[in-house]
């Protein structure tokens, strides 16, 4: 059995279009500190460090563990450089939980960062590879024929994604951490914004944000070390399928279904909709709310638009299964810190610690990440109770 | 620390080391070495395993998620469990031995890859430096290790002969490699005819960059022996980094692999055979040291990665040879290193004995 592992230390720092007023040093720090205060904790009590991000060629730095470590507080102790593409976060957070688990370490601390303002991501995601098919057209373009292959088989109206785009933004804006900051914003606005990729207008994808999101993971018996109340991980799961292959289900990709059911198997999770209290979901274009609401299990097939449409994952329309209440990738980008913020998110919600976009009396919640072609996973599921 | 569950080494596999592997792509490289460790344990693919760890670098290829390629290798259809870190892969196994002892697995593959002849790689490593103060200098790895070189020299801690001694007997022992890239008898006298590329460094005392792959499965000791396959134990792993400042570090000394080598256990038993992730040879010098090696174990006796060095497999590539010294009989006790970082600043060392 996996030993028991709790977070019992989460720290952000603001996500902006540019943090000029720190190098990336300064950023992963900024968010290491904030999360060893909120665990009561110093650098000392940490026994190894799991760094992860989006390509080295973000910022234009190869490995920058190697760079970073003399800010985490690392010389002397084992460092790991995860990167899994756009999973990456939530990945990171699962090797570093299973330090714990493994019985291997007692105490951890996880960073993750982007700070997409050093370099150019479209750029990084555009350079030609001998014998590979040239897509100058960054994740939007790739993305965007898979939504209209949703539309087309949901038979979804088409204001389904500008529903998504301003309820996350309303939620983002109760959260001070958020890069957009849109109180005021409305279908209308959404409606007539440039369209990027058609069906995705220029509000119905994730900005680019400079970021960083840390958290202390503990064994069982250093939680009551800490002073807040933690997040027990309840259950851990990864998968992985190719880019391309005959076959393959690209609108609700196999990889993603079967680590749902791993996860919610390993969490006592049968009806996703009723057991969960909330979920921080990876949703960097509008549509992928309820497409992923089906592949998670949350609607059945077809019919996750009718989620959304409702109001029931929305926190301000008083909706059962809220989704996203941090504001979501929509909300603030930092790609390799982006699915770490959602399992921290799921965190900070079953702590009873996420200030105005707490969901009252949330006892479990599932942090979930993706990346590449929509064929990386990884999820956690957290909770008040120990298990 | 409560009892671990043991690991074992059942498989390992590495391509020859070249040059330039020509129009090959990451998955022709991944392919052969997969195909070679499922074979060693009568497996079909990844499929027949738990997990799926791969070490690489996306600055070798100049691609962006070049491990993504990689998958194609694996068979992932249905999905699998799949994970990859941007290091070596003798890290990825680091990470697959923290999958099987929190009970997510049973069975771990692992490789590592790169086409590192893409590009100049002292010149593209000087870009893992620090970005605001090094970086800009362009200062490559060869004249980074060459300051390194010096400065043991000039403490009295190594010589120039005795780092063409380190060469000469590398590629002596390369001689029975079939994978090597550079071997041969070649005498000490030779080697210092050379001139220097960068001083004290002469071309010989830098490792050959070669283009490949190599994999490895683990697997739990119970599971070994349901498989009836030959294996070795890691009875001991453990890594540590120090600080990226080289001005406040003793680049005559290795901290890290001494810490590392106390975890591991290196001290706890005989050490027959080590094999050193040093890519100049100086750093087999002060690796030696820092493990507290003696006379009666045999360094390198593959020829190390003096006789190819495969990026980003090559600490996978020092465990794998131990293991099979292991399993062949020839040996019951060693210890491989591997590691990362300009000047040895990363440093990852295992300990492997027979069952």
């Amino acid at each position: 059995m996996a030993k028991l592992a709790a977070v019992v230390g989460i720290g952000q720092t603001h996500y902006k279009t540019r943090r000029g007023d720190v190098s990336i040093a300064g950023l992963v720090r900024e968010a290491a500190v904030n999360a060893l205060e909120d665990a009561g904790l110093g650098w000392d009590d940490i026994e190894a460090v799991i760094i992860g991000k989006a390509p080295d060629m973000f910022e234009g730095v190869i490995m920058p563990e190697i760079y970073l470590t003399d800010a985490l507080g690392c010389n002397g102790k084992p460092m790991l450089r995860v990167h899994t593409a756009g999973s990456v976060g939530g990945s990171t957070a699962l090797v570093a939980a299973s330090h714990v688990q493994s019985g291997m370490f007692k105490r951890v601390l996880t960073v993750t960062f982007e700070k997409q303002s050093e370099s150019n991501a479209m750029w990084a995601l555009s350079t030609p590879q001998p014998f590979s098919v040239h897509l100058n057209a960054g994740a939007g373009g790739y993305f965007a024929p898979i939504i209209r292959e949703y539309m087309r088989r949901s038979g979804a109206p088409y204001d389904v994604g500008i529903k998504v785009a301003v309820k996350d933004r309303l939620h983002g804006a109760r959260n001070p951490l958020a890069h957009l900051q849109l109180p005021e914003i409305t279908m209308k606005e959404v409606e007539d914004s440039m369209m990027l990729w058609d069906p995705i207008r220029f509000l119905e994808a994730c900005p680019s944000s400079d970021g960083a999101c840390a958290m202390v993971i503990c064994s069982e018996d250093l939680v009551a070390e800490s002073p807040k109340p933690p997040a027990w991980i309840r259950g851990v799961a990864m998968r992985s399928e190719p880019t391309m292959y005959a076959g393959r289900e690209e609108v609700s990709p196999q990889a993603g279904r079967d680590c749902a059911a791993d996860v919610y198997r390993q969490a006592g999770i049968t009806d996703p909709r009723r057991d969960l209290d909330c979920a921080e979901v990876y949703v960097p274009f509008s549509w992928y709310e309820p497409m992923w609401l089906e592949n998670l299990g949350f609607a059945p097939e077809g019919e996750g638009w009718k989620l959304t449409m409702s109001g029931a994952t929305s926190l301000d329309e008083g909706g059962d299964i809220p989704w996203n209440c941090s504001g979501g990738v929509l909300s603030s980008n930092p790609i390799g810190a982006s699915g770490m913020i959602r399992f921290a998110e799921a965190a900070r919600q079953v702590r009873g610690d996420a200030g105005a976009h707490q969901v009252e009396g949330a006892r479990l919640a599932l942090g979930h990440a993706y990346g590449g072609g929509a064929q990386f996973f990884a999820m956690w599921v957290v909770g008040a109770d120990k298990p | 620390m409560t009892a671990m569950k043991e690991i074992a080494v059942v498989a390992f596999s590495q391509s020859d080391c070249l040059a330039r592997a020509g129009a090959a792509n990451e998955v022709e490289l991944i392919m052969p070495q997969l195909r070679a460790v499922f074979g060693q344990v009568g497996l079909n693919n990844a499929q027949d395993v738990d997990f799926v760890c791969s070490g690489s670098c996306d600055y070798l290829q100049g691609a962006a998620f070049a491990f993504v390629a990689g998958v194609d290798a694996l068979g992932a259809v249905p999905p699998i469990k799949e994970s990859h870190v941007e290091m070596d892969a003798a890290w990825a196994l680091y990470e697959s031995i923290l999958k099987i002892r929190m009970d997510q697995a049973e069975s771990a593959l692992i490789y590592g890859f790169a086409k590192a002849s893409a590009g100049e790689l002292p010149t593209v490593l000087s870009q893992q430096l620090d970005p605001y103060y090094l970086a800009p200098l362009w200062v490559d790895s060869v004249s980074l290790a060459a300051m390194q070189a010096r400065l043991l020299i000039e403490k009295g801690l190594a010589t120039e002969q005795a780092m063409a001694g380190v060469v000469a007997r590398a590629r002596k022992h390369a001689m029975v490699n079939p994978h090597a890239q550079v071997s041969g008898e070649v005498s000490i006298e030779t080697l210092l005819a050379a001139d220097t590329v960068v001083s004290p460094l002469r071309e010989s005392d830098c490792a050959p960059v070669a283009d490949g792959a190599a994999a490895m499965i683990i697997c739990t000791v119970d599971k070994a022996r349901e498989w009836g396959v030959p294996y070795a134990v890691i009875s001991g792993i453990d890594h540590r980094i120090e600080t990226h400042n080289l001005g406040m570090r003793d680049l005559t000394d290795s901290p890290s692999t001494r810490q590392a080598a106390a975890g591991a256990g290196v001290g706890r038993g005989a050490v027959e055979v080590a094999e050193l992730c040093a890519p100049f040879s100086h750093q087999e010098i002060i690796l030696t040291r820092a493990l507290g090696l003696g006379d009666d174990t045999v360094i390198n006796p593959s020829g190390g990665v003096m006789a190819g060095n495969l990026m980003m497999a090559s600490g996978l590539a020092r465990i794998g040879e131990v293991f099979r010294r292991i399993v062949s009989g020839d040996i019951s006790r060693g210890v491989a290193h591997a590691t990362s970082g300009p000047c040895l600043q990363h440093n990852l060392v295992a300990v492997l004995e027979s069952a």
